[in-house]
Parts: structure tokens; sequence; C-alpha cells
């Protein structure tokens, strides 16, 4: 079984490499959720340290930007579609589920052009729908951003909260408290962006990157790469998941972003600010753009005492290191988003690793 | 259990929200801290898909059941099929067999009553299919209820049926009924009917030839309970699917299983579409799976018996029940790892049944 091939060779390249631990971080909370579904960590070498990343778009929305969509939905007559996670997440006073069953008109949906469809048919209603992911996502808001000015729609707008993975991996491996020794760099997002953008990875820090696909042989495979980079000493940006990534990426899905887009600074829970790290829609498209067609007042909101989600989604906790961690932060009452959302660390550990038999 | 919660919960206490009818985690705690909580007694708070009722020394089962689901005519069936087929298959499951049933109508206001029509003709029918294999019980609709509220207080039509069974052959089923080394066995793929409504929705758009496994179960019952009588336990999988079942059987029977992944029968497209949507076949709905345990060595004799049923084709030995423990499941992986299944996330999929 190929399987087991693959991780014998990663135990001989483990023991060559006689390092105590070699930390490999999963940037994607779609990689934590499969390592875990598949229990991988058991055929991985002890010396081997999986920790997680930042890869997870619902994770790093600070808790301001529920507030500001709260706020909105509390002062302007709205029906907003969003994703089913988010509507979830906590923010400081509420979340979107709580003010849907207080009767907000909240729906939850599984793709926007849902929204947009209904926006349409419902020129007396104002829709926004929460545009929010990596650039895996971005291409569709673009997409339907431009069917609505093609329809020159006045009531649908969306509230933009893409984020770019790059410049919030290089943060990462600025940041003097994080030991990175290897990428396992994300799958769905390289389809869309290519493994030119990761260069500056092994070119400027030295760390190998290797994107991966889903499957249990596919991350092994990754691993293993990562590991023979390690062993000589030549790191780079390989692609195990050749049968979805190019080099160059999906110029078509690229041009879509670069054509509504541009890039901003954002703010990443755990991580902060960084610059050129989020999208907003460009000028011409800005009679789209929720957050200003909307605007509320100034709001000031700090993220859960005790919530380590930050520090989650840096590497730096595990989440049974959280005190939280499935006392008072569970799945069905979550304190911070990485419990509640589908890709994030804390809903995976609490899924496949809180109990032990 | 209330007392020490974190403050993030807004919606402790204060109003009901669409989770707690998702049959996973929050249902439970609804059932446990409000109406277990004003209405408890030592029936009540076994919380089985039927009572077991004894009246004058014999054992009569009593169930209930209501139906929301939307869209109410689904590829594979109608809101009038699945509320006979769900309260049929709640007494089933003890072994009894369907007496009588009471059917009770929440009709709003502009309802076309063709398609009122339509499903007393589907629960009509489905009826005389139960009644092909009734032990010779008639089983019948033999009280109800009709109510209209305006347009706009309610989506349509929702349904209630309640229905009593009788215990004919004196046979005692249920979860305390497990032993260790018992098997575990299912009648077919799992996630059919929560995948054929999702396709139904409008915000899905997609295609498929999905058909929901809406299905009355007495008939394989009868077949599964003939062929042996070392029948422990069985349970049908509606919400929450497959992993509420064996959760809920595990902390019941205060067992481990042990579940063989590559075992579960699930068909292709329902495999390939969860992966595309991102769901986890295991919490989806089912309407005509049933579970059941029984002494490892009647194993193949029953499996044999399910087999020969038409709603049980596809059946497959998916595990065993190996030791005695607080309750746990554990998943043996394709790529030979374990992993825990946990009842806490479940599909979010409104109104699925």
């Amino acid at each position: 079984m190929k399987i087991k091939e693959i991780c014998s060779e990663i135990n001989i390249f483990v023991r060559d490499l006689n390092k105590k631990s070699i930390n490999i971080m999963e940037v994607c909370g779609t990689h934590t959720m499969e390592i875990a579904r598949n229990g991988l960590k058991q055929l991985l070498p002890p010396e081997i340290n999986l920790i997680s990343g930042p890869g997870c778009p619902v994770c790093v929305t600070p808790t301001i930007e529920i507030d500001r969509i709260i706020e909105i939905i509390n002062n302007y007559d709205i029906t907003i579609f969003s994703f089913g996670d988010m509507i979830k997440v906590p923010g400081s006073t509420s979340s979107l589920a709580y003010e849907k069953s207080k009767g907000k008109d909240v729906v939850i949906c599984y793709s926007p052009l849902y929204a947009l469809e209904f926006a349409a048919n419902n020129p007396d209603k104002n829709v926004i729908f929460i545009a929010i992911g990596f650039e895996t996502t971005a291409p569709l808001t673009s997409v339907i951003v431009k069917r609505a000015n093609d329809k020159k729609l006045r009531n649908f707008f969306i509230y933009c909260t893409h984020k770019i993975i790059p410049p919030a991996l290089e943060a990462l491996l600025k940041d003097k408290e994080i030991q990175i020794d290897g990428l396992l760099l994300p799958g769905h997002v390289s389809a869309i962006i290519g493994s030119t953008p990761y260069k500056f990875i092994s070119n400027l820090y030295n760390i190998p990157g290797v994107i991966s696909g889903f499957d249990p042989e596919g991350i092994l495979q990754a691993v293993k790469m990562i590991l023979i980079q390690l062993l000589k000493k030549k790191p780079k940006i390989e692609i195990e998941y050749k049968s979805v990534v190019r080099e160059e990426g999906n110029t078509i899905a690229i041009n879509q972003i670069h054509e509504v887009f541009e890039v901003e600074d954002s703010v990443w829970r755990g991580l902060g600010n960084i610059p050129g790290s989020g999208l907003k829609l460009k000028p011409d498209f800005s009679e789209f753009d929720a957050k200003l067609k909307f605007p509320i007042k100034k709001l000031i909101s700090t993220e859960p005492k005790k919530c380590e989600c930050g520090n989650v989604l840096k590497g730096i906790k595990k989440p049974d290191e959280c005190k939280l961690f499935s006392k008072l932060c569970t799945p069905d009452n979550p304190i911070g988003p990485c419990m509640v959302s589908s890709e994030g660390t804390c809903a995976a550990y609490y899924k496949f690793y809180r109990l032990r038999y | 259990m209330l007392n020490k919660r974190n403050k993030n919960d807004f919606s402790q206490l204060k109003v009901i929200n669409i989770s707690h009818g998702d049959g996973g985690l929050k249902t439970g705690e609804l059932i446990n801290n409000f109406i277990l909580k004003y209405l408890k007694n030592e029936l009540l708070e076994k919380l089985e898909d039927s009572a077991s009722l004894y009246i004058k020394n014999e054992k009569i089962a009593f169930t209930a059941d209501s139906f929301v689901v939307e869209p109410i005519f689904f590829p594979g069936g109608d809101i009038g099929k699945l509320s006979i087929c769900g309260t049929v298959n709640d007494l089933v499951t003890t072994g009894c067999t369907p007496f009588a049933l009471s059917l009770s109508l929440i009709l709003e206001e502009g309802f076309p009553l063709k398609e009122l029509e339509n499903i007393l003709i589907s629960i009509r029918k489905t009826i005389k299919e139960v009644n092909l294999s009734n032990n010779g019980i008639d089983l019948r609709i033999v009280t109800g209820d009709t109510k209209v509220v305006g347009k706009g207080f309610a989506d349509k039509i929702f349904i209630n049926t309640s229905g009593i069974g009788l215990n004919q052959s004196n046979i005692e089923i249920s979860p305390s009924k497990i032993k260790v080394g018992d098997s575990i066995l299912i009648n077919g793929g799992i996630g059919e009917h929560g995948l054929a409504i999702l396709s139904q929705r409008k915000e899905f758009n997609f295609k498929t030839n999905l058909l929901s496994d809406c299905a009355p179960l007495n008939s394989l019952v009868n077949d599964i309970c003939k062929s042996s009588d070392k029948i422990h336990a069985m349970r049908d999988a509606t919400r929450g699917g497959l992993a509420r079942v064996l959760i809920e059987m595990s902390q019941a029977s205060k067992t481990t299983f042990e579940i063989d992944k590559v075992s579960i029968p699930i068909k292709k497209e329902i495999k390939g579409l969860c992966e595309f949507l991102g769901m986890d076949p295991f919490y989806i709905a089912n309407e005509g799976k049933m579970i059941i345990f029984v002494e490892s060595k009647d194993e193949q004799k029953v499996l044999g018996a399910m087999k020969r049923n038409k709603y049980g084709k596809d059946s497959q030995l998916i595990g065993k029940v190996a030791k005695k423990s607080q309750g746990v499941v554990i998943i043996n992986t394709e790529i030979g790892t374990k992993r825990i299944l946990d009842l806490h996330y479940s599909e979010q999929l409104p109104r699925i049944c």
C-alpha cells in the first residue's frame, strides 16, 4: 500500500535528519481537518510536530468585523446572506445566529449566486452578501459583483472581508516566537494563485514549502517532500497537488480578482494588522461596497478574555492548551471562531482528539 | 448544567434557534433542560424512539413525530409518505407491530387542495405497503385533527403522527440488551435522504438523480426477527445520521463500538457530493435505514435475510461492540488509523424531516 511506503520513507528521513522536533505548519484549515479526520498523526514519527496555521478565513476574522456587520443590520433594513459558519461566530455582544433568532433577516447560503438572484428578484430589499475567504472564493465574489454591475442592481452589496495568504505567511515567518521548519501550503488557494507567490518563503527565509492535496496519501507525500528538502538543505516551493495546481495558477481567476479588487491592509485575528493582506472593491465597483453604503459609528471591540484563538492560529499553542477549550468553549457554545469554523483547529481537536479511548 | 456558561452564549435561555432542531447536541439540550426538566418520568427520560407501555400486562409501544420537511414533495417521497414511515419505523425498532395511527394536519391558508390530495393519496399508499407485511394487523389512521392558520403562519403543511404498536412476539429489544461481541449491521447506503432534500433547495442548484431512501421498514424488521432470536437492539437513523444512532446507542448501552469506515455502504454520488459540499455523510439524515445489533453467531443469517428484503439489498456488517466503557464510538479509517466519532458536530440542515 502506497501509504505504508511513504510512511517508511518518512521514518527514514526523520532518523537521518536527527532533530528532536521538526515543526511543519499546516497552513490551511482544511488540511488540519483532514489530518485529524484520518488520524494521520498516528502514522507519523513523534519528531514531526504538525502545527496549525491561519488558513481559516472565519477564524482570522476579528471580533470587530462581526460587531460591524451586526451594527449594520441593526441600523438598516437588510437581508444578509452568509455562509453557515460565519453566523455562529460570537461578536462582542451578539452573533448573526442570535440576530437571526431575534427576527433579523439572516440567510445561510452555500453560494453567493443565490444572494445575487434573491436581490434581483426582490428589488425592494437591500441585500448584503458577506464575502469571506481567501483567494479561493474571491474570484466568485468578483463574478457576482460584475454580474450585479451588468444587471445594474441597486440593492445588492458585498461586505468584503476577503484576505490573501502570502502576506500572512510572511508575517508568520518574521515572528520570532514561531519556529517553523516547513510549510504545508494550501491546496485550493494555490489552485488559484499557483506556486510563484510563495517563492519568497524558500528564497528569503530558507524554508521548504509544499503545496499539498487533501487526501491522506497526498498529505503524507507532501510531508515527505518537505523532509527531503530539509535533508538536502535546498529549500524550494514544490507542488504535490499536481492534478489541480499549476505553477502559474489559474490566470483567468487571478484576472477576475484584479479586475474587481485592490489590495489593502487588513487585521487578522491573532496576527494583527498585516499590510497588503486584504481585498477591497476597486472604485469602479464601490457602489456595491456595503461598508460605504451603510456607514456605522466607530466601534471598539476586544477579543474575548482568555481566548487563545490568536496563538492557535499562529501555531504557538495547541487548542487543548487553551484554558477555555471544551470547558467553556465548545462548538455549540463557542467563545472564539476557531471552535466554530468547519476548518477551525479547535473544532478539529474537539471533534477528533478531545476524547481518548 | 447551565450554571457555568460562557457569556458569549447569547442564545442561552432566551430564544429557540434553528440548531435546536438539528437532532444533535442542541436538540439534546432543549430536551434535557426544558422538556425533561418539567415533564420527567421514568418512561420519558429513556428518550427512546417509542415508549414501552404495559397495559394490563400487555406491552404496547407508543410514539409521536412531527414533520416539517421542506420541500414537501421531494425525489423519492413527500411529507405524507415520510409521516407514515417515520412513525412506523419508530414503532418497529422495539420489535412491535404497528397497530393504529393518528394524523394531525396544520394547513396554511392558500395551500392548494390538489397538493393536499396528493399527500393523502401518498399516505394511503404507504399504509397499504405497510399492511402487506404487518403480521396480520390492519394498520389504519383512526383519529386525527385538522387546523388551518392564516397565510404566512405555517409553511404549506405541517404534519404530526402518533402511533401504537403491539408486541406480539414478546421479544425484548432495547439498547440495554446490547452485549460485548455483538455485530452491528446496516441495511444500505447512508446520507441519501438529506442530500435528496438538499438538491431541491433553491440555494443549492445541483442536478442529481438522488432519491430519498424514505421507506417503511416493518417488512425488513419482520424478516430480521424471523431469521434470529438474538436481535438485541435496533434503531433507525434519521436526523443526525448514522453518527447520532451509534453514539446514542453506545452511551445507552455503555459500550465501545468499533466501526470500519470502509464497510459503511455509501453511493458514489453521495460520497462525491459530500466531498464537494464539505459535508460528512455520517451526520446526514436518512429515512429508511435501520441499525441492527445482533449476537455475532447470527450475523450472517441476519445479513442474508436483510439482503433478501427489498429495503436491504445493500446491507453490510459495519462493526462490532468491542468492550464495556462509558460509551464511545471508534472509527477504523481506511488507512489503518483510529479516531473518535463525536456527536457535537451536526450538519446544519434545517427542516430535513
